[in-house]
């Protein structure tokens, strides 16, 4: 019956694509937290905590009070339970007696548990050719690599860092790619956020490590909320990675994060994320709610700014990397693969804005949706009537595995100039019942099969990854395929 | 060794339903090694189904009957260990995959064949000389090997295609879901002739077609005719010429 081998495949599918979450375990450690809630003072707090200045305060506390103001935003295709914002912690930090001098000082706790992760902080294994900065739950615990990289000028450190050591940085750059109250996420995150990474590069340099961000939550009620800053200065080039994963826990857990990615005259960012964090079991229990707004100005001439994102994770993903291209001929890339199953549901794309001459950009987008998922693309191209010859090219792909998920196509192209050259394709393909039929008769089983379909259909935005990251987004995607069928 | 009696493929008083609806009706077939067999009949007469049921489609549900496979029951099998043990289907409307490459899906489904008979796997270049040969043998061009599996292919392409899938297998008994179908002349020759080529003795093919042109090219030993589920008549190339002139009508 068609119904009953429907289901049969659906489940086999269900089995392939579900596999366990390696990174579901959490780790003990004495933590320093604010209570849960959010006011004024818990705001007050934060900033004292971390021995902030006036200036961050008075940020923090004018993104409170316009998000006071602000309602949560409806317009995406995400069905969720109101958060109770006084439910979370805002602020939760492995206790640590004294400032630490030197990596070998941090806990050995953690140590293991990023040992467990595949991320090695120490230094001595150079393997992988990759600064990093750790940030578990709302504080960084270390950086990789720091005095090398001050050799060529290039400030790697953790946002909190900066604030302290750098803060003509952050008064000049803070909340400029994204406006406090740009949108409700945006506004929580300015008002609470607790570290994350900022990173300079100098004039002329081009960074000879790949720098990277890796995101941990461990602590069960406690939300993230980090904020990263990068700034790519004349001629200079930097290629930057982030990674998340967090424990298995059967409530939500909000992660609101903020990137942004300032690159002058010449330069050029390339911003790389593989999202693992826990999606909720395959009843649609638990999972990281992820309400990301990521961002980067193209400000200088020849600019160029380009996102690359692999997201298998979270519960819910809301998230639009953009580029605002500013200077003449600047570009703009986006290249992103979402792969759902089960109940996750992800709201994903990008914007591009074309305010000078001759700007470009590219859009590159494949969503992938499993079981009863939901997956769609949002995006939005824009030519304001000043980019003249500007041009876009966006392209969007979906697939769908078995019959209950769903994939939406929400683009918006408005263009105010008769100059410009935009395309925009489409595409939704489905690997159904016939397709898996046709690999199992010439005798190919069906992970391969469905490893085939997959790879191919991600192609074009795995070539855009680094290298290192390539091979873990290609080992996230299998992990999520391999498997036994019955 | 394989008695000489046993025949290679013997489907005993088949039913079979898809969606509740029951269209194989007590099918008796007998096909032995050597032989070509033609199965002729209306618009849905149930020929697609047997193929489809024969390859262990999921969709369908056999209700009673048996289906054995050299002497041994297949009804319990996966389609892929069906395909392991040598049985071939050439799909009446080949499957289009996008993002896939034809050469690494015939290499694929080539290396799976050498896993199940324990013989070593091939790279691609070694692959590649050996899928070299075979796309002579349905004049096609190596191109087709870095173009998607049938995306964008012709009728006549995509039918190709499938016989040279079944030419790279070497698989034991084939099934040609009107492979004819949609061809011209010429394309009908090409592909007459690389069947003509894989048939040996220790093969059987079944040819599902409405037409008798395809049996000009090649030469059946039995022509059936199904009807509502059944085969209603049996003969020799002759009837297949018979029905051409009279239509089925006739029969009932």
């Amino acid at each position: 019956m068609i119904n009953q081998s429907n289901k049969t495949l659906n489940t086999n599918i269900t089995k392939l694509v579900n596999q366990p979450y390696k990174y579901g375990f959490s780790t003990t450690v004495e933590t320093d937290i604010i209570e849960k809630g959010l006011n004024e003072n818990v705001i007050r707090l934060i900033s004292q905590k971390k021995n902030e200045t006036d200036f961050l305060l008075k940020f923090r506390l004018k993104a409170y009070k316009k998000w006071k103001k602000m309602k949560c935003p409806e317009w995406a295709q995400l069905k969720f339970s109101e958060i109770n914002y006084q439910d979370i912690i805002y602020y939760s930090a492995p206790k640590s007696k004294k400032k630490l001098s030197s990596l070998n000082e941090v806990d050995p706790e953690l140590l293991e548990t990023f040992e467990k992760l595949g991320i090695s902080l120490n230094e001595q294994k150079r393997l992988t050719n990759v600064a990093v900065d750790i940030v578990f739950d709302s504080v960084s615990i270390g950086t990789t690599f720091k005095e090398e990289l001050a050799e060529q000028g290039i400030i790697f450190c953790s946002i909190s860092e900066a604030i302290q050591e750098y803060p003509e940085f952050i008064e000049q750059y803070l909340g400029t790619v994204v406006p406090i109250g740009d949108n409700y996420f945006s506004a929580l995150n300015s008002a609470v956020f607790t570290d994350g990474s900022f990173c300079y590069i100098p004039k002329n340099v081009k960074c000879p490590l790949d720098l990277s961000t890796y995101f941990r939550i461990n602590d069960q009620q406690s939300g993230q909320f980090e904020r990263t800053l990068i700034i790519a200065d004349t001629n200079s080039q930097v290629s930057y990675l982030e990674g998340c994963t967090a424990p298995q826990y059967d409530n939500n857990q909000l992660h609101a994060a903020i990137v942004e990615l300032i690159a002058l005259d010449n330069a050029n960012i390339k911003y790389s994320t593989v999202q693992n964090w826990y999606a909720g079991n395959e009843l649609g229990k638990g999972g990281i709610y992820n309400f990301v707004t990521k961002r980067g100005l193209c400000a200088g001439a020849n600019s160029k700014i380009s996102w690359t994102q692999v997201e298998t994770g979270s519960n819910i993903t809301w998230k639009y990397p953009s580029c605002l291209l500013v200077g003449n001929k600047a570009q703009g890339e986006f290249y992103s693969v979402a792969l759902t199953n089960n109940y996750q549901q992800a709201d994903t794309g990008s914007k591009m804005i074309h305010v000078g001459r001759e700007t470009r950009s590219r859009i590159v987008s494949k969503g992938i949706s499993a079981g009863k998922s939901k997956n769609s693309y949002r995006g939005l191209v824009s030519i304001t009537n000043k980019a003249i010859g500007a041009r876009n090219y966006s392209q969007c792909d979906s697939l769908l595995i078995g019959n209950l998920s769903n994939a939406n196509t929400f683009p918006v192209i408005s263009v105010q100039n008769s100059t410009t050259k935009l395309e925009h394709e489409a595409s939704t393909s489905k690997i159904g019942e016939e397709q898996i039929f046709y690999f199992l008769q010439r005798g190919i089983s069906i992970e391969k099969g469905i490893e085939l379909m997959i790879s191919g259909f991600c192609q074009d935005v795995f070539t855009e990854l680094p290298l290192e990251f390539a091979a873990e987004a290609d080992r996230l995607l299998s992990l999520k395929l391999e498997g036994s069928v019955g | 060794m394989i008695n000489n009696n046993t025949p290679i493929l013997e489907i005993r008083n088949l039913k079979a339903a898809i969606n509740t609806n029951e269209i194989l009706k007590n099918l008796n077939l007998k096909v032995y090694k050597g032989e070509i067999h033609a199965i002729m009949g209306t618009n849905g007469s149930g020929k697609s189904t047997f193929s489809k049921v024969l390859a262990g489609h999921p969709a369908y549900e056999v209700l009673d009957g048996e289906i054995l496979l050299n002497g041994t029951s297949i009804l319990n099998l996966d389609p892929e260990e069906i395909s392991h043990l040598g049985v071939f289907l050439a799909f009446q409307y080949p499957i289009e995959i996008p993002g896939v490459s034809n050469e690494d899906f015939l290499r694929l489904a080539y290396n799976a064949k050498q896993k199940f008979k324990n013989e070593p796997e091939v790279d691609p270049l070694e692959f590649f000389s050996i899928i070299n040969e075979k796309l002579k043998l349905v004049n096609m061009s190596p191109v087709f090997l870095s173009r998607n599996v049938n995306e964008g292919f012709s009728g006549g392409e995509k039918k190709r295609n499938e016989i040279l899938q079944m030419i790279l297998l070497d698989s034991e008994l084939s099934i040609l879901d009107e492979t004819d179908s949609g061809l011209d002349i010429d394309a009908l020759k090409i592909i007459s002739q690389g069947i003509n080529t894989f048939m040996k003795e220790d093969k059987a093919i079944i040819l599902i077609t409405h037409y008798q042109r395809l049996l000009d090219y090649i030469k059946p030993n039995f022509v059936h005719v199904m009807q509502d589920g059944k085969i209603i008549k049996t003969g020799t190339a002759e009837l297949a010429k018979e029905l051409e002139l009279k239509g089925y009508e006739w029969l009932k």
